[in-house]
């Protein structure tokens, strides 16, 4: 599992590699551009940008992707 | 985050779909659903045939059938008169619900019987190897086809409609936020209902049409998906190719085992 996290926003995104298939769905509709594929897995890079619109956990077939909204 | 986690089977994950598939985008939406209309998992039976989103029932803890191909909506009928009172959901797909289930799609419609076919429409027959189903688009190319089908496309939505469905809805899942809502409207119908979900099938159905990776797929979603409303304002030459979206059949309607029971108490008495 990889973690990021940002105070501003304070939305934390997980990736599940072991449930992962790399189909990039969720880098590719990302509307902030947060994440990329980096090895064949999505790698958060903005998390600055995410404005918790959890488009990339909906569109996630394989359960991989997780978006949290932290209360700290 | 929503807690996907209290439905499912997580011992048979990672999912058997394909990478890209986007079954598990529907499964998702469908738990969003069923969680909002808040029933027990006891309360639910899904019930499925075969084909790759028959596979979804094994995914999710509720009580669930899997059973012949082509045969779920049978299965369910039974399950339904047994039991009026539990919630019947079918998970298909094009070729398990109308080509050889085609007569049980038309009739279970025609009596009404409370009972919600969530359809996954992804042009072929991808588990058996991409032949031909009954809505493969003329022209498209399967393993069946090579040089292109020869054949029409059902119209499964209007199908449903045409046969007497209560509710019929139709979806991409490009947009699982507005698919989860109309799932969630299906579910609460009393009577048939039917929610069409186009869905990319990158392996069978998109490598053999031009459309090789997942993303070329849900970006042809993204651009073919017209809104009921809007459609309505373009001419017949516009919509070649379109994916019409929306509710497209909202009605009240006698339903079949309250006729049922009805009649029983009516003969007793």
């Amino acid at each position: 599992m990889t973690e990021k996290t940002a105070k501003k926003k304070r939305s934390r995104i997980v990736v599940k590699r072991e449930w992962c298939k790399n189909c990039a769905i969720c880098v590719e509709f990302c509307p902030k551009d947060v994440l990329v594929m980096k090895d064949g897995f999505p790698e958060v890079v903005h998390i600055e940008n995410c404005t918790l619109c959890q488009l990339c956990e909906l569109r996630c077939p394989d359960f991989a992707i997780e978006v949290y909204e932290d209360e700290t | 985050m929503f807690d996907y986690g209290a439905y499912l089977r997580k011992d048979k994950f990672p999912l058997i779909w394909c990478s890209g598939c986007g079954d598990g985008i529907a499964l998702k939406a469908m738990l969003r659903a069923i969680d909002r209309i808040g029933l027990s998992k006891d309360e639910i039976v899904m019930v499925s045939g075969i084909g790759c989103s028959s596979r979804l029932p094994g995914y999710v803890d509720f009580n669930t059938l899997h059973t012949t191909h082509g045969r779920a909506i049978a299965f369910a009928t039974g399950v339904k008169m047994a039991k009026p009172e539990l919630t019947v959901i079918v998970v298909t797909g094009d070729g398990d619900a109308t080509a050889i289930g085609g007569n049980h799609y038309i009739h279970a419609a025609r009596r009404n019987i409370d009972l919600t076919v969530i359809l996954f429409n992804n042009w072929i027959y991808g588990m058996t190897g991409g032949q031909v189903s009954p809505t493969t688009p003329f022209g498209k190319r399967a393993s069946t086809a090579p040089y292109g089908s020869t054949e029409n496309a059902f119209n499964i939505s209007g199908l449903a409609e045409a046969a007497g469905a209560s509710f019929v809805a139709r979806e991409t899942v490009f947009r699982p936020q507005v698919l989860d809502k109309f799932i969630e409207k299906a579910i609460r119908k009393k009577g048939f209902s039917v929610v069409e979900v186009f869905t990319p099938c990158p392996t069978t159905y998109g490598r053999r049409n031009k459309m090789r990776s997942v993303i070329e797929m849900m970006n042809w979603l993204k651009d073919h998906a017209v809104p009921k409303s809007r459609a309505e304002k373009m001419d017949p030459q516009e919509l070649e190719e379109k994916i019409i979206t929306g509710v497209l059949v909202d009605l009240d309607l006698p339903e079949y085992t309250e006729e049922y029971q009805k009649l029983i108490d009516r003969v007793k008495s």
